[in-house]
Order: C-alpha cells, then structure tokens, then sequence
C-alpha cells in the first residue's frame, strides 16, 4: 500500500503546529486551555470510538476517567492528613496499577452491558456513571465526598506544566493514531458490522457480546490514560469531579465536535474549553443577559442549536461545506478514494454515503 | 432476539438459578442472620423489618409516579426524555412556589397552616406547568425527528441543561421543601415503631395514578389508540386515526406525571439544583430494571428498586452500610443477565 499523503499530511501539520506552540502561545492557553483539551479530548474520542464505530453511546467514559484519578490518589499519596488508602506507591507503580484496576472494572461494566445497545446503552452506562459517583462520595475507604488532595506527578513532570502538555499532546496523537488503527483491524470492522447489524453478525458467527466488551474495555483503558493526566495536572480529584454535570459534558464535547469523526473530540473539547475560559471577555455579552454564571444556559443552547442544525457535530458540518464547494467529479472521486480507504465515515448507520 | 442468538436457552437457566440463589441467600440473611446490621434480624426486630418495608413500598410508589410517565412516553413514541428530571424539578420549584403564596408565607411554614386544599393545589399546578412545557419541548423539538432515539435523547439533554441552569437562575441554589398538608401529617404506632402517615399518602397518590393509567389505556379510546400505536404505528395510521394527537397527549400525561412526581418529591425529600439529575437517574433505574416501555414493568421496577434502597442501608453490616450503592449496581446487573431488556421490557425492535 502506498503512502496516501491525504491522510497523514493534515495531522503531522497539526502536529508540527501543536509542538511548537509553547514557543508563542501565553502560558496560561497552552497550559490551562491546550493541555485540558488534549485530556478532555482523549476521553472524548472514547466516546466517539464506541458510538461512532461500535453502536454504544457510552456515558461511562468520564468515570473511567475519574475511576483512575481515584487510584493514582489512593497509590502514590501518602501524606497522613490525606483520604484514601495512602498506599504511597512508585508514581510509575501507580500508573500500571490504576490502569490496570481501570480496565478491569471497565471489562466488568462493558460485559454488564453488552447485550444492549444504543439508546440502552446510553442509559445503562449513564446509570454506572451515577452508581460510581456516588460510590466515590459515600465509601470513604477510597475517597469520601471531600475527595483526595496533594497527588504529585511523577518528578519528572513536577511543578512543569510545559512538560505535561507535551505528554498530554504526545497521548492525544498516540490515541488519535491508535483508534485510526484499531478501526481498521478484523476487530474493528467486526464491530462497525456490529454497528450497523448486530443480529446478521451474531448469526455469522461473531460474539457479539465479546466484541462490544473488549471495545468498552479498551475504551476505558484509554479513558484511564487521560484520567491519570487530569489528576497530574489538577493535583487532587473529588467525586463532585465525576458526577452527573461532567459526565454530561463529556458527551456535550463529543457532539460539539462530532460522533463520526475521531478528531472531532478534540475540536469539541478546544470548543467546551475556550467557551469555559473566554465567554466572559467576548465583548458585549454581558449586555445580552449571558454571564459566566449562566454559562450552562449558554452550552445548552449550543449543543441544541448542533444536535438540530447538524446532527455531526463540527467536523460533520466541515464535511458538508467541503462537499458543498467542490466540483462534482472531483467528490465523487474523493468518495471512491474513501470507499477504497475503508474509510468508516463515509456511511452512517443510515446506510447514507456522504 | 439478541439473547436467543448469543445466548441459548441453557445459559438463561443457569443465570435464573443464579439470580434465585441470590435472592433466597439474601432472604435468609435478612430474616435470621442480620445480627451485626442496623436493623437486625427481622425474626427478633420484627418492628424494623416492617417499618424498612414500608420505607420501600412508599418510596416504591413515588418511583413508579416518575417511572410510569417515563416509560409511557418511550412505549409509544421510542422517545427517550432526559428531560423528565427537569419537568420533575421545575414542577417541585413551582408548587413550593405556589403553596407559599397560597399560605401566604415564603418561610417556616409548619403543616398546621397547609390545609389538603393548599398541598393539592400547587401540586396539580406545577404538574400543569411541567405537563406544558413538555408538550411544547415536545412539539417544537421531538416532533419532527421521530425514530432518532439519539438525536432525541441528546435534544433533551441539552435541554435539561438550559432548565437546570434557569432555574438555579430563578429559584436560587437553596434545598426547598413543599409541606404536607397538617391534616396528614401524623404518626403511628405499629409494632413498637412510629411511622409517618405522609408516606402512606404517598403510597396511596401513586395507587390512584396506577389505577388512573390502567383505566385510561385499557378502558378508553384514548388508551386503545395508544397501545395499538405502541404496537404497530404504521397501521394504527393507515387506519385513519390521529396518531400525532395521541402523541402529543402521551408526551403531555408523561410531563404531567414527572410534574406530579415533583410534587410529592419536594414534599418527602426536599428540591435542590441535582435533584433533577437523582430523580432521572431513579426513573432510569426503574425502567432499565422494569423494561423500558411496559407499565407492569414499571411497577414491578419501581418495587424492586425501592426495596433496594431500604432494604440496604438497613441490612448491610454496619460497617458497611456504605456500600449500600453497589447493591443498586448488582440488583441492575442481576436483572440484566436474565433480560437484558428489562423485566416486562421486549426486545429492541
């Protein structure tokens, strides 16, 4: 197979850009903005990967997310006036375990759930997500409602934000790279089928059930891997941090960006982030009765106005205009290089070639 | 479909037992062994196992007000509404509002000053607001994209989210309580133990709405419509009769119930900002457990679900009375493993 240029031009700019930008971004956007992005943008592209490839809207993804938090807390603190277990583990140690325990519970919850789909799904993985907030807050062997404090990054990355978005980008990409991967892999494909025809697949012979369980568990590990970022990064972690409002957002920041594409959840995350931090300096907007207090109002009326306008998100909305403009032959051969790719984002479950 | 295929009948069986197992073991433990537990064992402390069962069975009926409405709006119309906890919190907000006014004070009322008149009133008010703003909700953003169950679930999240945060905007960030009316609020004795008449109230509102709901969709033209349509909504159409009409009236008694559920909400437990997020998650609960779309699914999740919840604070060792959540956990996941669509639920069509 030759090197398609097409392909890998777009992320290696993007790439090349991103790496350079602590050179001439303020401090404040590349380690406040960028940094929360890539790690919001990693759980996120979980969510896209399940939805968009494996049928499965899953609200569980940020408690992964918050269940590694919890166990890079209870390994590597040990200051005594700490919550949790203060194991006072190797930070290193920590990493594997918490990833471990992560993907554990994940092949646990992804088995409870695999013999539903799509909007039960939604519904079953929002009910984990609730059951682990609370699980969180009330059972104060692990945590307890106020939550673990004092949690250092390893050495190497302590006191130098700089450095932890340079692993939190170094992840995105591997992330970004890894899901391109895994969805071109039998398994992958067997899971678009299962997408798309969850009865014709089992009566060919797949396990279903395995196959949606492996994808969740691989989706939690990754989940995991930004989890243990935000908690390097934030330096404590409390379930008020997991519960129903970011657990919202997550999926809020997936379909801002766009369920089929992978590199929508970080639009979408850069997108939920910079409204978060920039909303109150947009000139004027304060005259029109929207102030940082009414920031939800705001983001709701957003993902509404997307949910209806371009059910895609951003990068959907990208692909129309895209489509829009060009030449008619010219799209037509874009689609049959697509068709030849493989490219999964050329057909929704609609069965539609857009 | 899906559990004949991946499944086979021998699997089914073994899960059943299981499950059966489960369930003697922890019948076992709660009569004789539940020495270490808060209540203790209900062979000694037959008062305790009573009052926690009547905690379950009355909370049990509140479920199923919130509950019923849900899976009312999803049998017919697959329409999964995230929303339902915010008409639940916004009729809450209403009816405090309005008892206030109709007491004429904004604090420290006590039940002697709410007459029946005064509790009834708000309550059916905020579920006319609710019931509302969900046919509005419905008919401007549901209408037109049915068969979307997730672009229609994600419509109503974001519009949860517009709520919940209006109306921390209007009713401030306070817990709020609606007072039961004077009249009601008593105690009783039964088996040494003190028990509040108010939830048996309440257990007996939602025996009224179980019944209401029976009669309309069996014994009415309404309710005929309705199941047919649930059924097989191409030819309840063919056949000339107005199914959009009957939509619109089921997405209306949904709102209506989440309203009322509100209601009794506020009045047993209190409205806060998150109240909105418990009470869909509890109506999520129920339904997943149940099967979504089935009224006796409903009942017999919100029963499930409510003795879950009493049962396990109080017959979980001391100790561990924290881990009471995980039983919810196991109780979905035990129910699951037979059905993965619910109790009463059918497969997905």
């Amino acid at each position: 197979m030759t090197i398609d240029r097409s392909r890998w031009l777009p992320p290696l700019v993007v790439l090349v850009v991103l790496a350079a930008l602590p050179l001439f971004g303020s401090e404040f956007f590349v380690t406040f903005v960028m940094t929360r992005t890539f790690m919001l943008g990693m759980a996120a592209a979980t969510i896209v990967f399940l939805s968009g490839f494996g049928g499965m809207t899953s609200m569980a993804q940020f408690l992964m997310f918050g269940i590694a938090g919890f166990m890079i807390g209870n390994l590597s603190v040990s200051e005594a006036g700490s919550k949790g277990l203060k194991l006072g583990l190797d930070p290193w140690l920590s990493v594997v375990l918490a990833l471990v325990i992560t993907t554990v519970v994940a092949l646990i919850l992804g088995a409870v759930a695999s013999r539903t789909t799509g909007i039960y799904y939604l519904m079953l993985t929002f009910i984990f997500a609730v059951i682990g907030f609370f699980f969180f807050g009330q059972v104060t062997t692990f945590s307890g409602f106020g939550g673990i404090t004092g949690i250092d990054p390893p050495p190497v990355l302590l006191d130098h934000p700089i450095r932890l978005y340079f692993v939190a980008l170094a992840l995105s990409f591997a992330t970004y790279f890894t899901l391109r991967a895994v969805i071109r892999t039998p398994f992958g494909l067997a899971l678009q089928g299962i997408r798309d025809e969850p009865v014709r697949m089992a009566a060919l012979g797949w396990n279903v059930p395995l196959h949606r369980t492996l994808a969740f568990a691989m989706a939690g590990f990754l989940a995991g891997v930004a989890g243990v970022l935000n908690v390097w990064w934030n330096g404590q972690i409390d379930p008020r941090s997991i519960s129903i409002g970011p657990t919202i957002d997550l999926l809020i920041i997936a379909v801002i960006g766009g369920m089929a594409r992978l590199e929508g959840a970080w639009i979408g995350a850069f997108v939920f982030v910079a409204a978060n931090n920039y909303l109150r300096s947009i000139p004027l907007v304060d005259r029109i009765g929207i102030t940082e207090a009414r920031f939800n109002t705001v983001i709701g009326a957003l993902v509404l106005l997307i949910v209806i306008a371009s059910p895609d998100g951003i990068t959907g909305l990208y692909d129309r205009l895209r489509r829009a403009w060009r030449p008619i032959g010219v799209d037509q051969a874009a689609n049959q290089l697509a068709l030849e790719g493989n490219d999964p984002s050329i057909s929704n479950d609609r069965g539609e070639i857009r | 479909m899906l559990q004949q295929l991946s499944g086979g009948p021998t699997r089914l069986s073994r899960a059943t037992i299981v499950v059966a197992a489960i369930g003697v073991a922890v019948a076992a433990w709660v009569l004789f062994l539940a020495t270490g537990t808060s209540a203790g064992a209900a062979i000694r402390e037959p008062g305790e196992f009573i009052v926690t069962f009547l905690d379950g069975l009355t909370l049990a009926g509140l479920l199923f007000v919130v509950a019923s409405g849900f899976t009312l709006i999803f049998g017919l119309m697959r329409t999964v509404n995230m929303a339902h906890g915010s008409l639940f919190l916004l009729a809450a907000y209403v009816a405090i509002e309005f008892q206030q006014r109709m007491v004429g004070k904004t604090n420290n009322i006590v039940p002697e000053e709410v007459s029946i008149l005064s509790w009834v009133v708000p309550m059916l008010v905020g579920s006319a607001v609710a019931a509302l703003l969900g046919l509005v909700l419905y008919q401007t953003f549901l209408r037109w994209n049915h068969g979307d169950d997730l672009r229609q679930a994600l419509i109503t999240i974001a519009i949860s989210i517009i709520i919940a945060d209006q109306l921390l905007a209007n009713f401030g960030g306070l817990a709020q309580r609606m007072i039961w009316p004077g009249a009601l609020t008593h105690f009783f004795e039964i088996l040494g133990e003190r028990y509040a008449t108010t939830r048996l109230f309440m257990l007996a509102i939602s025996l009224v709405v179980g019944a209401g709901l029976w009669y309309w969709l069996n014994r009415t033209r309404m309710g005929m419509i309705i199941r047919a349509g649930v059924d097989d909504q191409e030819m309840v159409r063919a056949l000339g009769i107005n199914v959009s009409a009957a939509f619109a009236v089921t997405f209306f008694v949904g709102s209506f119930l989440a309203g009322m559920g509100g209601a009794i909400g506020a009045s047993f437990a209190g409205a806060a900002p998150g109240t909105d997020g418990s009470w869909l998650l509890n109506g999520l609960v129920v339904v997943i457990i149940g099967g979504l779309g089935s009224m006796k699914g409903a009942a017999a999740g919100s029963l499930l679900f409510g003795m879950a919840q009493a049962f396990a604070p109080a017959y979980l060792p001391t100790q561990y009375t924290f881990y009471a959540i995980i039983v919810t956990f196991v109780l979905l996941a035990a129910v699951l493993a037979i059905r993965p669509s619910g109790l009463y639920g059918t497969a997905e069509r």
